[in-house]
């Protein structure tokens, strides 16, 4: 029935050779994806040549296979990790049955929202950064992206293959959807809001793949303990791919600190501007906004509908299966700062509404590491600054928080205040136009541009000054 | 009264004969017949005791099989007299501590059979060329006079003390809901003011004011009672023909369970006890038979089309009774669809009494099921035969399903079946059900009759016309199906209930109409509140020395 190659065209471990309703329904979307990537993707950059790193295998050497590829020819794969024989659910109602390999009907829209909504915020980052390719601070650095960007479309396909491998024509719809939305449209935007921020300047691209990129880090530790096993298995793949994505941005704002911090040491006393660098301020209020934005995405404080999703054992903790704890959670609680009536008081809230919080506190405490690193490079370079984490109060638009207003240490203020103070905490136009302002590309191989330091080392053991992409 | 619910019930047999009744007898003279109660004492369940002609399932069952056999067996019949065996009694309604000790899904599913069977009173009556006399020797009361209610006159003893009464309201604190408020409002069109009096009166209304209100149509003296009944039920006898008939006599279905499986000759019940779900599905015979009214007839109880649907309705009732845990249905029916446009051609034009009577029971066995707290699948897969009357089946179900696979082609087919000769309780055809909201849809779909020179539809047809809910190929078939199935067994029964039962019956009104969805919607309400069935709610009350003790809040 087809007149593509699937085993060529897309490595899998997933049989697609001979998996008919899978091809049919590939056959259906891959051209609508590709004209997605043609349109909405790095657009100027299909036809040149990019040093990728392409998963072609599970295997320990498989999954990381670099060379030249243009994107568009990029082989996005399908790939879970092997099977575990004999897994079971882990926690929930239905812990310590056979975990699932068909959607139970029960949950089939529950699971099929939840695929959906974590499948939106795929293609969603790669329209975000599509324009960056243009001001890249360097060829490594713009290789970077694209690196991320088709690893983000390969996260779509994982998902879409779950979409359409086993929800049927619901699913289908619902992965032709998935290129119909578009980040930032005001008609049919992405699902989710931090999916809908601009992200047109570096700056915002490295705090988004450390700070955005670490709330998917954390879905998809959740999804991976999943008791419908495809899903778990193709999360867990997926988190090795993550990784890259959060060290590209953990690193990247690393490297524009340390840039500042020598600019600050060779022009004592000068405002770094004048030098073409970033404020330690301005960065620290870049983390300030788009770690609180993506603090939102783990969703309301007390949540039923995360209750319902550990309790039918679809989603669980982070790590769960390692967790020493009562893996049904039905007797605990979790203590919280409940804002009610313009105040916070401390209430116990059933441990299985407090899910989202429960993620949302390893979600903050791996950031703090973050913070740590950035304060260890300002330290080393004898600079008198610290970052430090806003608190996860601050700034938020979802959940109870978003009732009230909050300054960075998580202290209830007045509205009068926020409005006076929000500059000191936000970027404001004026920052966000300087940080624009320092876009221009610098594309020779080997250069750097002036607001950024060069990194420790380069791609795939080769050097700084490798040609990663053949402009 | 029992303090604790009375231990599970024994399953219920709907299957019974005349030689077996316990509590009704019912015997012949000419053209009229005589239906007479005398309700034994001990009832189908333990723990309570039918005292003054009241009733339970067990009764009530007797007197649907007694109609039955009035219909198919004694078409001579013109006129059935129904009265009380007992001294002054006529028949005090459902046996309250019969319904204080039952669960709340017996009760429903017993006020559903007992209203079903008031329906065919009417049914016959009106299709069937009888006519029903209650001749109340006694005191008629609650469901007692809702039976009255159903036959076409009443005939009450002027002894100055038997009246008729729906004692519900003021004593049980619940509603006359087999009927009775429906009846008295829309059958006897009786003035609002005066039903809200009536309704509210423990005692009800005697003599010349139970006439004069229309409650009863006439009155007689006990000195003249045998007289003014025999006079009354010629004069009804009068109403409708008199022909020569012979009658077919309704053998046993059968019906035995082999393990999870219930087998008829051609239905078969398949029970998924884990799953909660069952699958039925009737298989067709090789070859038509009959091809007239008179080898129909001929036929009588072995006609493939009459016990395929007296089966059907066996194993719908005992799917209800027995099985309230079976939340789904999945519905197949399989083999030659020739054989029932066959049979439909029959059907559809031959007027002999006992094709006539079949086309009443198919009827009347498409509103059972479709009137089922079951959720309910057609599955139009390889090998099914979906056409005509065995298409209303389809169309009596919440969903249909329909494999689309060139590999493995699946048929439906129209006939006159589908053009009205089965009307649902709305008094609409299943087709205009369905399509209330495009008019052109119907003819569209009736162009393509079998009897009037279409053919089958394949599944892009049927699927074009409106005639699946999703027809999936036959790479997504299973899933599809699967799903489905799971989703439904996780949904709240009651909800699913509710929800159905506002689904199936668009389109207008009727007095059937307002019997399942409003009447029975608000008693089944009124069954689950503390002011009935509360510790101290008036059903737990009722024959011990304790007052009720309502919550007086108005809902």
């Amino acid at each position: 029935m087809s007149s593509i190659d699937y085993e060529q065209k897309i490595p899998n471990n997933v049989d697609l050779k001979s998996d008919k309703k899978l091809q049919r329904a590939l056959e259906k979307w891959l051209p609508d994806y590709v004209q997605w990537w043609k349109d909405m993707g790095p657009t100027d950059f299909n036809e040149k040549d990019v040093y990728l790193r392409t998963a072609v295998s599970v295997e320990r050497d498989g999954w990381a296979d670099f060379g030249y590829v243009k994107m568009p020819d990029y082989r996005w794969g399908i790939f879970l990790t092997p099977n575990e024989k004999d897994r079971v659910v882990g926690f929930g109602d239905h812990m310590g049955t056979d975990a699932w390999q068909q959607v139970p009907g029960e949950y089939r829209n529950m699971l099929r929202r939840i695929i959906v909504t974590q499948a939106d915020t795929e293609p969603a980052s790669v329209e975000q950064q599509r324009l960056l390719g243009h001001t890249a601070p360097s060829i490594y650095d713009m290789r970077n992206l694209f690196q991320v960007n088709v690893e983000e479309g390969r996260h779509l396909w994982a998902m879409v293959y779950l979409l359409h491998a086993f929800f049927g024509r619901d699913g289908r719809e619902e992965a032709d959807d998935l290129l119909e939305r578009r980040s930032g449209n005001p008609d049919h935007p992405r699902i989710l809001g931090t999916f809908n921020e601009p992200c047109t300047d570096w700056l915002s691209f490295f705090c988004f793949t450390t700070y955005t990129d670490r709330d998917g880090k954390f879905q998809l530790l959740s999804l991976a303990e999943s008791g419908f096993d495809p899903l778990a298995r193709s999360c867990r793949f997926m988190l090795t791919e993550e990784a890259h994505h959060m060290f590209v941005g953990q690193t990247g704002l690393g490297r524009v600190i340390e840039r500042t911090c020598e600019l600050v040491n060779e022009h004592d006393g000068r405002d770094v501007r004048e030098l073409g660098g970033i404020p330690l301020e301005t960065i620290q209020r870049y983390i300030n906004f788009w770690c609180s934005s993506s603090n939102d995405l783990f969703g309301g404080e007390i949540s039923s509908n995360a209750s319902n999703y550990f309790a039918s054992g679809i989603k669980g903790r982070a790590y769960e299966e390692k967790l020493d704890a009562d893996h049904r959670a039905l007797e605990g609680h979790y203590e919280m700062d409940v804002l009610e009536n313009g105040r916070l008081s401390k209430e116990e809230i059933p441990l299985r509404n407090a899910m989202n919080e429960l993620l949302r506190d390893e979600y903050v405490s791996d950031n703090e590491k973050g913070i740590i690193y950035f304060n260890k490079i300002v330290e080393r370079l004898g600079v008198d600054f610290r970052f430090a984490l806003p608190h996860r109060r601050f700034n938020r638009k979802v959940g109870m928080y978003s009732e009230g207003w909050f300054d960075l240490s998580g202290k209830l203020i007045s509205e009068t205040e926020w409005i006076e103070r929000v500059h000191e905490w936000l970027p404001s136009t004026e920052e966000r136009a300087y940080v624009q302002s320092l876009m221009k590309p610098c594309l020779e191989p080997g250069k750097i541009a002036g607001w950024i330091a060069p990194p420790a080392k380069g791609i795939d053991g080769k050097p700084f000054e490798y040609e990663y992409v053949k402009l | 009264m029992p303090a604790t619910l009375a231990p599970a019930p024994a399953p219920v047999s709907f299957q019974t004969h005349p030689d077996r009744y316990r509590h009704w007898k019912l015997t012949f003279d000419g053209d009229l017949a005589r239906l007479e109660m005398s309700v034994q004492p001990d009832g189908l369940n333990e723990g309570y005791e039918l005292k003054l002609n009241s009733y339970d399932l067990g009764v009530d069952i007797e007197l649907a099989d007694a109609i039955q056999r009035v219909v198919f067996e004694h078409p001579e019949v013109r006129c059935v007299v129904l009265t009380g065996g007992l001294d002054r009694v006529f028949c005090a309604g459902a046996n309250i501590h019969m319904l204080g000790a039952s669960t709340h899904a017996f009760k429903v599913n017993f006020c559903k059979f007992t209203n079903e069977t008031r329906l065919y009173i009417e049914d016959a009556s009106k299709h069937s060329g009888k006519r029903f006399l209650a001749a109340l020797n006694g005191t008629a009361s609650g469901g007692g006079y809702e039976l009255a209610l159903a036959c076409d006159k009443i005939l009450l003893v002027d002894d100055r003390s038997s009246a008729v009464s729906f004692p519900e309201l003021p004593l049980l604190g619940v509603l006359p809901g087999t009927g009775g408020l429906t009846r008295i409002a829309d059958k006897r069109k009786i003035r609002r003011d005066r039903n809200d009096v009536f309704s509210s009166v423990a005692e009800g209304i005697k003599g010349k004011r139970a006439v004069q209100w229309d409650l009863v149509d006439r009155l007689a003296p006990l000195s003249r009672w045998d007289e003014a009944v025999a006079e009354m039920a010629a004069e009804l006898a009068e109403e409708v023909p008199s022909e020569a008939k012979t009658g077919v006599a309704l053998d046993a279905i059968g019906g035995d369970w082999d393990e999870d499986t219930l087998r008829y000759q051609y239905i078969e019940l398949r029970l998924d006890r884990a799953a909660r779900n069952a699958a039925l599905e009737l298989k067709l015979p090789a070859d038509a038979g009959p091809k007239n009214g008179a080898e129909a007839h001929a036929a009588g109880s072995d006609w493939w089309v009459f016990r395929a649907f007296r089966e059907l309705d066996d194993a719908v009732l005992r799917l209800r009774v027995n099985h309230p845990d079976i939340g789904l249905v999945t519905l197949r029916v399989v083999g030659d669809p020739g054989v029932v446009s066959a049979t439909d051609a029959l059907l559809a034009t031959d007027e002999h009494w006992f094709v006539v009577e079949v086309r009443n029971q198919i009827r009347r066995v498409l509103k059972r099921y479709e009137l089922s707290a079951k959720s309910l699948y057609a599955v139009a897969d390889e090998g099914t035969a979906f056409v005509g009357s065995m298409l209303e089946l389809a169309l009596a179900s919440d969903r249909i399903y329909l494999l689309n696979d060139a590999d493995a082609p699946v048929q439906m087919g129209v006939t006159s079946a589908n053009s009205g000769m089965y009307p649902m309780a709305n008094g609409l055809s299943r087709l205009e059900t369905r399509f209330l909201g495009d008019e052109a849809a119907v003819p569209r779909i009736l162009e393509h009759r079998l009897d009037q020179g279409g053919a089958l539809l394949d599944a892009d047809t049927a699927d074009e016309l409106g005639l699946a809910t999703f027809a999936p190929d036959e790479l997504d078939w299973e899933d599809e199906l699967r799903l489905a199935i799971e989703e439904r067994a996780s949904f709240s029964p009651d909800a699913l209930t509710g929800m159905e039962a506002n689904l199936r019956f668009a389109g207008p009104e009727t007095m059937e109409t307002k019997i399942f969805g409003r009447l029975s919607a608000w008693q089944n309400w009124i069954f689950q509140r503390p002011n009935a069935v509360g510790p101290n709610g008036a059903l737990k009350c009722y024959g011990t020395p304790q007052r009720p003790d309502f919550n007086y809040d108005r809902t």
